[in-house]
Order: structure tokens, then C-alpha cells, then sequence
């Protein structure tokens, strides 16, 4: 998630610089990059978001060293017990240990969502930019591709493939969850591509003799981030919960194994009696969901400089004159 | 001017406008006191924020819901602040009419303008519709529109901009009322088109006898057409007097630096007086004077309380000094700080010194496609159609014409250094047609522009220090280079190099441009383009970085392609000027030339458009209206581009010479100025020069 946006604002990457290690180069406080870092650690609810991301991972990867359970494993001397000391989330109905359970599904959708959201977002930025930028062949060929993909029934060709792929992992299965989830994203970034291209800074740039692929990366991106940002998180949750729908049926994650969509789709029916096996998985998931929103949100304020941030001299006026010059 | 002089038409006193903003109340009029008599012209003229609109706005009960009027306008000794909605619209369209700044939006685009006039009719008068009908008729015919009979079915999008504006101040004039209110009437169009409007609001006034308040930024229009002004600066009026008095003589250091700020038509060369800093936003006015800070004539005690509008005979200012300046009548470059301009390059041979740019015959044409699915080509649109440009090492060339006449084509043109569709572009000595790729490239660096709207240029969401490297980057410029360069361009167009982390919204519109400016010097550049550089500028900020750009030239040595519509401003700045009509180039020549002796009809009729900040020469001039609008540029005539609308062709006795126009197109000659005693840096493309 980080990654994504991170990546398109980077202001100077050091390819074919004449000295990309310069010692003697003073810092350069200017640079794009700096700035948005800064006001992102500025901002409480990007770290807080970071900080509880940060914190899931440990769960998920240091939580099967807390408990002497396995998650595959059955305790049949517990079953559809309710937590307690011994089995901290309580037990399913064939014994299995809900934490155990519940920390190793958390590994899978932490990064079953962030890849499937990054993947997605980049491909989709990518493609629409080129789209829209280029035009013409370009254009008609890859929209022809988008719709192409649209039109696909994405679950009945994931379902065939994943069968064949069984071998490749659950990598493969993140690379087709990314792959049919970024067609309308990069739709939507190729109109705004389109308006972004006659826009005199990008005219300006072009003039100056900037490359194209550096005008989509220094210009169009960033300008295009807010929506970014927000569409990649959303497709986070989306991600975690099509995975679910997968596993349902049996592709994807496939038992003993488990992940949290699994776990909530074996818990849903038992919810209102065994509430433990549900009210767990369904908590970390928005607490995951939730985090990824904050940092999404710190990311976009900070990529955008006329949002929030410290009140400076000359924001308001401008603000409330255009303000009554739009009602006119 | 009537008996009626005790009672005033329409009184304002003390009107307060605050907007609801994200941190409280933001002022936009703190307390304005206006007066109109019967049958009077009220100029209200002030930069944008000063709060001249919302003023105007605020008689009418127009203001959006986020705006609390306080104080007091009275019609006829009427209140009309806090009446209800109801009996407010009585009174508008009948006793008071407005007439907007964008004729566009002010229609509804989907009825046709007949009805909308006649709609305006019925609203308050109680006539049926086929009286209503004649009765639109009649005022477009009033208003100078062709065929109104068959104008009533068009809709608004078939009007131009020109005839949209007549068809409004037809529809504001449709009820006889006593008021009408323009609001920036004549902003969006050109100058020829400015004139006939201006015109027909004169003749809208005297026919219905209606007192106008005329609301502009432009001293040029209200000097010609107000009978008394007000100045108003951060939402007050700071000086109100007659209209030759005011002009003559400033009583408000703010009124004499915008006299001094505004380039004229009749003026020649040298600094303009610019009036430093900006205005503060109204949400952050410092207490007593709001222009303290940016007075030179600023003492102690005007930031201790805000003078009150004062003075006799009608003439009031709101300075302390006001007094004094009325005693000793100084020039504003007495009062104002003027910046020291290094002379030029010296005049010397234009032959001898090198050309940067020349074109001839350049000619781009754009398809009109129809269809949806399958375009098809059904005409094409001579966008630009025989330019020549001819310009040497350390010139200003002025790029005249109206919207449509093909400038920002040329300048595409130029920009993509690559080969015309006719003609023949020369940068530099290359050929653009013969560039390879890495010659285009090195070319670039060049060749830079600085586009007219600073806010549209700079990318939103860069800083500053990133915006001012970028060409440097395009070039491959080595870091150091650009770390060193960039606190050094901010220095030399006036800005603070520690604002390199600043992104552009945080800089008022000034110096957003001269961030455009440092940009475009970033690699050292033989030849700026500057595309309308100051138009979206207020005039007090226009001066300095017009300061800025003659102190640039003289210093790096730059030619300048200087594209404008304001004729002021090329007459200023420009060693030389190509009027372009059409997509042609239809006169040329150096600038005094043009200016003072123009050739071509159109040259001259477009000279004699703008307006002067000087009432007295402005009523002296006769002006020479032009008929109508520029015809389309999808059909390409013969002969003559201009002869549709060309006085001098309409005065013709002699059908061979008629005939010649009709026939034959006019090429640029040069014989020039010869039978003026001038040099022969001059050509009109007329059969018929003067």
C-alpha cells in the first residue's frame, strides 16, 4: 500500500544521474519525496495506521510461538469451546485451536491484501496513464485489453486456472486476484489521464523536453494519487474478501490450511451460537481494514499539498473567494 | 442629474458582506458607502477580491447562502437588505438589472434567446406572448443585433460572445430600469468586441435612462464610460470623486499607483510603477489601514486606526495624507519606488545582429470530423493561414490579435520544432523541418514559455524547487548543477530561495509567475515565448513582473516572442509587432511604426478599441467601431480575410479597386512607412494602405 504511491512520487530516481552517491551534495530539501514524508510522519493517523499494520504482522508471525497449538491440529478433548485460558479464542467444531487458527489466517490476508491492492493499483495506474497519455494506437489497444478483461468472467476463469496452479502457491493466486481486479481503475485513470494531458503544466513539461514516461510519473501520477490511494485501499478489503469467495469453494487457500476469509466463512453460520469462531476474525480484519485506511488517508493529504496540514498565510483567502466565485 | 439629487436612486451605506469560511467569518465588503443619482454611470473599480462584485452582487439579494449582508441598501428610500425573496424579485429585472460578466452561463443554454428575453418581459409586465415576442425583437434590434427576427429562435451557443453580451444587456434592459448593474460586462471579450458592447450599454443607458453602475478592474473602461468611480481596495471604497478628478488628481496613494502600474497605448517604453507586495487576505487584515503595508507613503499612525472616507467637493479619499497629495499632485513614480531598468542591448543595425526566429507562409489547418463511431473529415478550420514572423537577437516581437486569430497555433507550432504543415519555421538558424530527434532536443533548451495562467502551468503538486529544476532535468543537467541553480533563479525573478519547498498554491498569483518565469530561465534560454503572461494578473502585480521581464532582457541578453491582446501591454514592452487577423499576419513592423501610424484598417480600428485610463484623451478619440464579429476560419475566402468587416473596403467607390480586395490576397509589402519620413521596418498586407 505504502509502496504504491510511494513509488510514482519518487522525485529523483538516481537512474543515469551522474553521481547518485554524491557525498559532497548537500540535502536536498526541496525534493518532492522529502516533503511528502515528512508531512506524512506529520500526520497521527498515517502513524497510528503504520503502527497497527506493524503491529498485525507481529501477530500473525509471532502469535504461532504464544500458543503450544498447532491450527491444523485437533483438540478433541475441546470442542466448540468458549475461550478461555487454554485455548485463548476457544475451539471449533472439531477441536482446532481458534487463535492458532486466527493468527495463521491473519498471515495469509495481510499479504493476500496488500499484494493483491498493490498489484492491482500499479498495473491499473500504469496502464490507464499510458492509455490516456499516448492515445491513439496505444490507447485503442490496451482499453481493447481492459474490456477484453472486463468482459472475462473473472471467478470462472480463476476457478479453472487455480486448479492447474496448485503447484505455483499462493503467489500465483495473488497475481490472479490482481490481474482481473484492475480493469476499471485503470478505466478511470485513463479519463483522468485524458483531462490531465491538456493541462498546461503537462503541455508545459512537454515543451520543456521532459519524456513522456518521466511526464507520467512526475505529473500525471501524483495527480491522479488521491484517487489511487483511495481505490487501492478499498481493494484491499475487496481483495481479502474474493479470496474468501474463492476459498468457499475450495480454490485458493485450501484446508487444513486456513485465512481469515475461510475462517469467516465457516463462522458466519455458527456466529450467533459460537460467536467466538466469527467475532475474532471478523474484528482483526476491520482492524486491518481500518489501518490500511488511515495511512491511505495520511498518504493522500500528504500528497496533496493543499489538504490539511499545518494552516499557512495563504490558503484561506483564495479558498473562500473561489468559495462565492463558483456561486456566481 | 435632476431635482431629485437629495434623494439619491440608490443609497448604500455601511454595507458589510462576511462569507462563512472554515475558521470563521471571512469579510469580503467591510462598510461601503455608494451614492447613484438618476441617470448617472457609478465606475466601481478595484482588483479581484476587493470586493467590487460582491457589492454589486449584494444590492440585488444575490449573494449565495453563505453570506451575511449587514448595513443598509436603500432603493428610492426603500430597504432592500433583508427583504424576503418574494418581494426582491419584483424589483429585480424591473427596477434593477444586472447584466454578468459571462453572457455563457448567464443563458440557459437550452431555450432560445427570444424566449428567454420574452420570459424576462412577462415576468413583470402583464402582455401576452406574441406582444412579448415583438417586444424581444425589438430590443435585440435595439442592441445592434442582425436579423432579430430570426436571432429570437437561435440559441445562446449560436451567438458569439459579443452578440451573447448584447443579447444580455437586451434582456437586463427589457423592463425600462432605473438601475443597471454590470458586472465585468466586457472582461471576456476582445477588444473591437468590448468596444461595440461598450457601446451599446451607452445606448442602452440612454434610451431607457437607466443610471448604470459599471463594476470593473480595467481604469481603461471606466475612464471611458463613468460620469464618478470608486476605488476600492480590501473591501472599501478608498476613494470616490468624478471621473477626470480622480484620474487627474488621486487623493488615495492606491488610486495613483494603479494609474502609474497600467501600461498605456500612449505611452512609451521605461519602467512601469508597480505597487509592492500583495494584497493581505481579508481573513487576516492587520488592524488600521489595509494598504499600509504596501503604501510608500505609510507613517505610524496609519496602522493605529483606519482612516474614514473624507474630504469635499464630492472627492473623497480614505488616507490621512489625502490632504497633502490633493496639495502637491505628485506622479506616481514620485511616490512610488521606481526599479532602475539596465539599458538594452544597443539599438544599433537590426540587420547586423542575428536572427533568432523567422517564419514565413506558415499555414495548420485541423479537420472538422463528423460522426461518431466513423469520423469522417467534413471541412477543416485554417486555423492559421500565412504567418510571418521575423525576429532578431535581443528583440521583443509583439504577437497581436484577437481570440481566434490563430496565436496560440503559431505558437504550437513553434513549440513542437518539428515541421509545419506549410511553410517554413527558423529557430536559431535550423530548419525545424531537417531536426533529428537529439537536434530537437538540444534545441529545446533554447526555446522556453511561460503560459499565461501561472495557477494551470505549475503542477499542483510539486514544489516549488522541483517545478523551477524540471528542465533542467529534461536537459540531464548534473545535480550539483541544479542544486546550485535553483536558489539562484528564485533570486533573480525576486523570490525567497528558502520558498523552494513551497508548493504553488501558497504564492499569490504574481509569483506564481515569476516561478513560470524561473522555470523558463532555468536553462538558460536565447528566446522566451511568453503567451499572454499577464493577463490573469491584477494591474498592480502585472507591473512588476512586466518590470521584471524588461530587466531580465536587458540583463541575459533574451528575445523575447511576446504574445498578447492587450495592446498596452505590446506597446510597452515590444520592439516590434505583428498583427495577426484571421491567421494572418496582416500587418508588421517596428512598434512606434504600428502604433502611431497603423496601415492596415484593422490595425487601426483595433488601436482606436482600447481603451485609454485618461477620460479627457478618451473622449477626445473617435473611435472606429467594426461591424460584427470575425467570420469563421473553416471557410477560406479569397482575396481579402478582413474585407467582411473592413471600413475602408465598404467605403470603396471604385469597383476595380473593390473588385481587387474581392479577388486577390494581400501579401505583406514593404515599402513601408516611406511616405511617413520612417524607417522601412514596416509592412501592412492591404491592397489599400494608408
Amino acid at each position: 500500500m505504502t509502496a504504491v504511491a510511494a513509488e510514482p512520487t519518487d522525485p529523483d530516481s538516481p537512474v543515469g544521474r551522474a553521481d547518485p552517491a554524491d557525498p559532497t551534495g548537500r540535502p536536498r530539501a526541496t525534493g518532492r519525496g522529502r516533503l511528502v514524508l515528512a508531512r506524512l510522519l506529520a500526520a497521527r493517523g498515517a502513524v497510528a495506521g503504520a503502527v497497527l499494520i506493524l503491529l498485525l504482522f507481529a501477530l500473525a508471525f509471532g502469535g504461532p510461538y504464544l500458543t503450544p497449538w498447532d491450527y491444523a491440529a485437533p483438540d478433541f478433548s475441546a470442542l466448540h469451546q468458549p475461550p478461555s485460558a487454554e485455548h485463548w479464542f476457544g475451539t471449533n467444531g472439531v477441536g482446532q485451536d481458534v487463535f492458532a487458527q486466527t493468527v495463521r489466517g491473519l498471515q495469509k490476508s495481510l499479504i493476500i491484501g496488500l499484494l493483491v491492492a498493490l498489484f492491482s493499483t500499479v498495473l491499473a495506474s500504469v496502464v490507464g496513464a499510458c492509455a490516456g497519455y499516448f492515445g491513439g494506437w496505444a490507447d485503442r489497444a490496451l482499453m481493447f485489453l481492459v474490456d477484453l478483461l472486463l468482459v472475462f468472467p473473472s471467478f470462472l476463469i480463476i476457478t479453472i486456472v487455480s486448479s492447474r496452479l496448485k503447484s505455483a502457491g499462493w503467489i500465483a493466486f495473488v497475481l490472479l486476484l490482481a490481474l482481473f481486479n484492475w480493469m476499471i481503475t485503470a478505466r478511470v485513470v485513463r479519463s483522468m489521464t485524458l483531462s490531465l494531458r491538456e493541462r498546461e503544466f503537462v503541455r508545459a513539461a512537454r515543451f520543456m523536453g521532459v519524456r513522456p514516461l518521466r511526464i507520467i510519473s512526475r505529473h500525471i501520477l501524483p495527480n491522479v494519487a488521491s484517487f489511487l490511494i483511495i481505490d487501492a485501499t478499498i481493494a484491499v478489503g475487496g481483495a481479502v474478501m474474493s479470496e474468501t469467495a474463492l476459498s468457499y469453494f475450495g480454490f485458493g487457500v485450501k484446508a487444513p490450511d486456513v485465512s481469515l476469509g475461510t475462517l469467516l466463512a465457516a463462522g458466519t453460520s455458527e456466529a450467533p451460537v459460537f460467536p467466538w469462531m466469527f467475532y475474532f476474525a471478523a474484528g482483526l480484519l476491520v482492524l486491518f481494514v481500518l489501518a490500511v485506511n488511515l495511512v491511505g488517508d495520511g498518504l493522500r493529504d500528504a500528497l496533496d499539498p493543499t489538504a490539511g496540514g499545518a494552516p499557512r498565510r495563504s490558503r484561506r483567502s483564495p479558498r473562500s473567494r473561489r468559495s462565492w466565485r463558483k456561486q456566481k | 442629474m435632476t431635482t431629485a439629487v437629495e434623494t439619491p436612486l440608490l443609497a448604500v451605506r455601511d454595507l458589510r458582506v462576511d462569507f462563512v469560511g472554515p475558521h470563521g467569518p471571512v469579510p469580503a465588503v467591510r462598510g461601503v458607502d455608494l451614492t447613484l443619482r438618476r441617470g448617472e454611470t457609478l465606475g466601481i473599480v478595484g482588483e479581484s477580491g476587493s470586493g467590487k462584485s460582491v457589492t454589486a452582487l449584494s444590492v440585488l439579494g444575490l449573494l449565495p447562502g453563505t453570506a451575511r449582508v449587514g448595513g443598509s441598501v436603500r432603493l428610492d428610500g426603500r430597504e432592500l437588505v433583508g427583504l424576503p425573496g418574494r418581494e426582491l424579485a419584483a424589483i429585480r429585472g424591473r427596477r434593477v438589472a444586472m447584466v454578468f460578466q459571462d453572457p455563457l452561463s448567464a443563458f440557459t443554454p437550452v431555450y432560445r434567446i427570444g424566449d428567454q428575453i420574452a420570459e424576462a418581459v412577462r415576468v413583470h409586465q402583464p402582455v401576452d406572448r406574441a406582444t412579448a415576442r415583438r417586444r424581444a425583437a425589438e430590443l435585440l434590434d435595439l442592441v445592434g443585433i442582425p436579423a432579430p427576427d430570426r436571432a429570437l429562435d437561435s440559441f445562446p451557443h449560436e451567438f458569439s460572445g459579443g452578440m451573447r453580451q448584447r443579447a444580455m444587456i437586451a434582456m437586463a434592459i427589457a423592463n425600462e430600469p432605473d438601475i443597471l448593474l454590470a458586472d465585468e460586462p466586457t472582461t471576456a471579450l476582445d477588444v473591437t468586441i468590448q468596444a461595440q458592447v461598450l457601446d451599446v450599454l451607452r445606448t442602452a443607458r440612454e434610451e431607457t435612462g437607466a443610471a448604470l453602475v459599471l463594476v470593473s478592474h480595467d481604469l481603461g473602461v471606466i475612464a471611458g464610460a463613468a460620469d464618478r468611480v470608486a476605488v476600492m481596495y480590501a473591501g472599501r471604497v478608498v476613494e470616490t470623486a468624478g471621473v477626470d478628478e480622480l484620474f487627474a488628481a488621486p487623493r488615495h496613494p492606491y488610486t495613483l499607483g494603479l494609474i502609474g502600474a497600467l501600461p498605456r497605448l500612449d505611452g512609451h517604453g521605461g519602467p512601469l510603477v508597480p505597487i509592492p507586495g500583495a494584497p493581505a487576505p481579508m481573513s487576516e487584515l492587520p488592524p488600521g489601514c489595509p494598504f499600509a503595508a504596501r503604501c510608500p507613503l505609510v507613517e505610524e499612525r496609519c496602522s493605529a486606526a483606519e482612516p474614514a472616507l473624507s474630504g469635499e467637493d464630492g472627492h473623497r479619499a480614505a488616507c490621512v495624507r489625502s490632504a497633502e497629495l490633493a496639495g502637491r499632485r505628485p506622479a506616481p513614480s514620485e511616490v512610488y519606488p521606481v526599479p532602475e531598468l539596465p539599458p538594452g542591448p544597443s539599438g544599433g543595425d537590426r540587420a547586423g545582429r542575428a536572427p533568432v526566429l523567422s517564419v514565413s507562409g506558415l499555414g495548420k489547418t485541423f479537420p472538422l470530423l463528423k460522426g461518431t463511431v466513423f469520423k469522417r473529415k467534413v471541412g477543416e478550420v485554417y486555423a492559421v493561414d500565412g504567418v510571418e514572423l521575423d525576429l532578431r537577437e535581443g528583440e521583443t516581437l509583439g504577437l497581436v490579435g484577437e481570440s481566434g486569430s490563430g496565436k496560440s497555433t503559431t505558437l504550437f507550432e513553434l513549440l513542437k520544432l518539428g515541421a509545419p504543415e506549410t511553410g517554413r519555421i527558423e529557430l536559431l538558424g535550423h530548419d525545424t523541418a531537417r531536426l533529428t530527434r537529439a537536434e530537437a532536443q538540444r534545441l529545446r533548451a533554447e526555446l522556453q514559455i511561460v503560459f499565461q495562467d501561472p495557477m494551470a502551468s505549475l503542477d499542483p503538486r510539486m514544489p516549488v524547487g522541483d517545478i523551477v529544476a524540471e528542465p533542467l532535468r529534461a536537459q540531464r543537467a548534473p545535480r550539483e548543477e541544479i542544486a546550485r541553480r535553483v536558489p539562484e533563479l528564485l533570486r533573480q525573478v525576486g523570490l525567497d530561495p528558502e520558498h523552494a519547498a513551497r508548493y504553488p498554491h501558497q504564492f499569490s498569483g504574481g509569483q506564481r509567475q515569476r516561478i513560470s518565469i524561473a522555470r523558463a530561465l532555468a536553462v538558460r534560454p536565447k528566446l522566451l515565448v511568453l503567451d499572454e503572461p499577464v493577463s490573469a494578473l491584477d494591474v498592480s502585480i502585472q507591473a512588476g513582473v512586466l518590470n521584471l521581464l524588461q530587466q531580465l532582457k536587458a540583463e541575459l541578453g533574451l528575445s523575447y516572442l511576446f504574445v498578447s491582446h492587450d495592446l498596452s501591454v505590446i506597446r510597452h514592452l515590444a520592439d516590434r509587432v505583428s498583427v495577426m487577423y484571421l491567421g494572418r499576419t496582416v500587418e508588421q513592423g517596428e512598434v512606434s511604426a504600428v502604433f502611431d501610424h497603423p496601415r492596415h484598417p484593422y490595425t487601426r480600428a483595433l488601436l482606436s478599441a482600447v481603451p485609454l485610463p485618461d477620460p479627457a484623451a478618451e473622449r477626445a478619440r473617435d473611435r472606429i467601431l467594426l461591424a460584427g464579429d470575425p467570420p469563421s476560419p473553416t471557410e477560406r475566402r479569397t482575396g481579402c480575410a478582413f474585407r467582411t468587416r473592413c471600413p475602408l473596403y465598404a467605403g470603396l467607390r471604385d469597383t476595380a479597386a473593390r473588385e481587387l480586395c474581392e479577388r486577390e490576397r494581400p501579401t505583406l509589402d514593404d515599402r513601408a512607412g516611406v511616405d511617413h519620413g520612417l524607417e522601412v521596418d514596416h509592412g501592412a498586407a492591404c491592397h489599400h494602405p494608408q
